[in-house]
């Protein structure tokens, strides 16, 4: 098999727009790069389950509490597609975890921030899962069908999660005053992180076009951070919240909303472990990791044991 | 697919008037799948007081303990676990919400489940202890807790399926699957806890001995029990003792585990959850639990 | 390519992680089980049961199958099809995914 030959049917696959699947032949970048990509994806769903997990037991209605735990149960889920998308590739869940706790691999910079009140909660599924759904649709055109696949399943959960936020913050702003005043706080604080999830700008992105190239990304950061504005703003005024940007408007050359660029150096210091609940997030997951040690050691003693008793039997 | 429109329309819609939840969105029952039992009359012969009391009893059975699984969200030994406990906590937090709703609605005076849930005293809610103790992060605990508490419940809501208040037989009806699953989760953990290795047999069987004071309180019959159980409402706890045992020793016993001969936890003058009188531990539950309502009192989320 | 490469060097050490099964799902008004994903889990029992939670959000009346991973043998795609990797036994040790029919819930 010559390689030269693989490599160009595996580019032809990809110009089709057809689907990489696990047992064809890939280029090692290509397998490197998406086994990065999906394993950080997946820590972003399980690290994400901490910020809403903390208000959880505080909820202030039952169905409130529902509607929540049911959110952070389908994010375990969703983190537990993308590690299977990932393990097709040839990697092992408990080596990612590894990865994770380790510091090597990384998450979605959004969960470094703190939820300091309920309103969190609602403006996480609105900004945070609203960019999320940005930038996960067009995944759903991924060139690697596992991971194209778990994105469609995602993605209709993650819509009905930004709807909940949403409407939490529509019952918030039309409460009480204190209520109205918390859900503007936190568009305070979360509004410039959103906009970073999208990663650096483009020119800072050097592997957004190899990525593109190979169907595993389909838009540049830029062009999904302005998508993702101009959805946006219409939305805040619907809640009657101001996002936080006193440069923020609409440009009719252009036909899209101009807004200030977050700030670069905030991104790069949360990223690379100063944000504010870096450590935290990481000693969370590996805590309950270490704890629950036990607990799968004896699950796997106990299958041994019973493969031992069915030979002996 | 045409994923771009679908990204557009999913966006779209959220300035649309929102429409009512997803009924994927919780596991457990949808209140609004029982509303109409829920204002449906007191059945003949029955006190009011008592129907609301003895939905309080089972759903703050059901609040608390859901409660206490929500503690491991984020902490569950495996991502698995994760998913498998929220279903649980969702399940009993779904039949919690319906109970809390019927007793409200019975008493007549203007609660919701909300307003029960969250602005209670301790010595208004009616659960056992065995719901209110916590695991201190212990998987064993949690185990052992879910073992008994499903074990027992299964065999009340198995019982209840006759009752001749609408919203207890419909909450029974629907509960005995899904208290059959958390019992199934407990009872497959707890054999492979108690017979895995040296150190989970040790730390499963210390559990169980945590957990056991607490066993005794579950066949305690109140007269308000008893009362509705001879008006054919409830179930007298007392009769399920012989049937619980049967299948905590089969489990057990499985799992080469032992039962605990351990002293049960005394009353307090004559009385325990059932009346209001709970363990220091129900406190600080609550604390956390009704804060934020508290802080905002008439807020609506 | 090894497992060892892809895993950046480290020998194959004992796993602490429990082993991988396939899951295999026929929905209400399916005529045949698909392929829908992994789980990890212990033994059969636990399989089943994660497989219930994550891939079917325990709907009923629909059928479950779960097989370890290192159970299944896989062809390729064509067995007249040359572009497969020549060790590929080793590293892909799943099996092809097939497309996904409409009615098996939540995909």
């Amino acid at each position: 098999m010559d390689e030269t030959a693989l490599a160009a049917h595996f580019e032809a696959t990809i110009a089709a727009d057809q689907r990489i699947e696990p047992r064809d032949w890939m280029p090692e970048a290509y397998r490197k790069t998406l086994i990065r990509q999906i394993a950080q994806h997946a820590h972003s769903e399980i690290i994400g389950m901490q910020p809403e997990g903390n208000w959880i037991r505080r909820a202030p209605s039952l169905r409130r509490k529902a509607i929540l735990l049911a959110k952070v149960q389908d994010e375990a889920g969703h983190g537990l597609y993308l590690y299977s998308a990932a393990e097709t590739l040839g990697v092992d869940r408990e080596e990612l975890t590894e990865l994770l706790i380790s510091g090597r691999q990384k998450y979605s910079s959004i969960f470094n921030y703190p939820t300091l009140s309920y309103a969190d909660v609602g403006v996480i599924g609105w900004l945070v899962d609203g960019a999320a759904i940005c930038n996960q649709v067009p995944l759903c055109r991924c060139s690697y069908g596992p991971y194209a696949r778990a994105m469609v399943r995602i993605c209709k959960e993650e819509s009905f999660h930004q709807r909940q936020g949403y409407e939490l913050l529509l019952a918030m702003v039309n409460g009480t005053e204190e209520q109205r005043r918390m859900v503007q706080e936190s568009v305070n604080r979360f509004w410039w992180p959103s906009l970073m999830m999208f990663g650096p700008p483009d020119a800072d992105s050097p592997n957004t076009q190899q990525s593109m190239a190979w169907g595993i990304k389909r838009h540049t950061n830029d062009e999904l951070r302005q998508r993702f504005v101009d959805m946006t703003v219409p939305q805040a005024e619907a809640l009657g919240v101001t996002l936080p940007d006193p440069n923020l408007r609409w440009n009719p050359e252009r036909g899209h909303y101009d807004f200030t660029a977050p700030d670069w150096a905030e991104f790069k210091a949360v990223i690379s472990g100063s944000g504010p609940c870096n450590a935290q997030r990481l000693a969370q997951r590996r805590r309950a990791h270490e704890e629950g040690a036990w607990v799968r050691e004896a699950a796997r003693a106990h299958a041994e044991k019973q493969a031992r008793r069915e030979v002996a039997a | 697919m045409n994923t771009d429109h679908d990204a557009t329309n999913a966006y779209q819609s959220l300035v649309e008037t929102l429409g009512h939840d997803d009924p994927r969105w919780a596991f457990g029952t949808g209140v609004e799948d029982v509303q109409a039992e829920i204002t449906s009359p007191v059945p003949d012969g029955v006190d009011p007081a008592d129907l609301a009391a003895y939905c309080l009893m089972l759903g703050d059975d059901a609040l608390i303990c859901s409660h206490r699984l929500t503690e491991w969200v984020t902490n569950a030994p495996e991502l698995e676990e994760e998913v498998a406990l929220a279903n649980i906590a969702l399940d009993l937090l779904g039949q919690a919400r319906v109970l809390l709703a019927r007793a409200g609605h019975v008493e007549g005076e203007g609660r919701d489940e909300d307003a029960l849930a969250y602005l209670r005293t301790e010595p208004e809610f009616r659960n056992i202890a065995l719901a209110e103790v916590p695991d201190d992060r212990d998987f064993g605990r949690a185990i052992a807790r879910l073992l008994v508490f499903s074990t027992w419940r299964l065999a009340l809501l198995q019982r209840l399926h006759g009752s001749r208040d609408p919203v207890v037989a419909a909450v029974a009806g629907k509960g005995v699957k899904e208290v059959a699953y958390h019992r199934d989760h407990a009872a497959q953990w707890t054999l492979r806890l108690g017979d895995g290795t040296a150190e989970s047999h040790r730390r499963m069987q210390a559990a169980l001995e945590a957990v056991w004071p607490y066993v005794e309180e579950l066949y305690r019959s109140t007269e308000i029990e008893r009362r509705l159980a001879a008006a054919g409402v409830a179930v007298d706890p007392a009769e399920v003792r012989a049937e619980v045992d049967a299948v905590l020793d089969e489990v057990l016993t499985r799992a080469t585990l032992t039962r605990p001969t351990v002293p049960p936890a005394g009353l307090l003058g004559g009385r325990g959850g059932r009346d209001g009188t709970h363990t220091e531990y129900l406190g600080h539950v609550l604390a956390e639990l009704q804060s934020l309502a508290r802080q905002h009192p008439g807020a609506r989320w | 390519m090894t497992d060892a490469a892809v895993s950046g060097g480290r020998p194959d050490r004992p796993r602490g992680g429990w082993p991988l099964w396939e899951v295999f799902v026929r929905g209400k008004r399916g005529l045949n089980h698909v392929h829908v994903g992994s789980v990890h889990a212990p033994d059969a029992e636990m399989a089943l049961r994660n497989a219930r939670d994550l891939y079917t959000r325990r709907n009923e009346g629909v059928s479950i199958w779960v097989v370890k991973a290192s159970d299944i043998t896989a062809s390729s795609p064509s067995e007249k099809d040359p572009f497969f990797a020549p060790a590929g036994d080793k590293v892909y040790r799943h099996p092809t995914f097939y497309a996904i029919p409409e009615d098996v819930p939540h995909l």
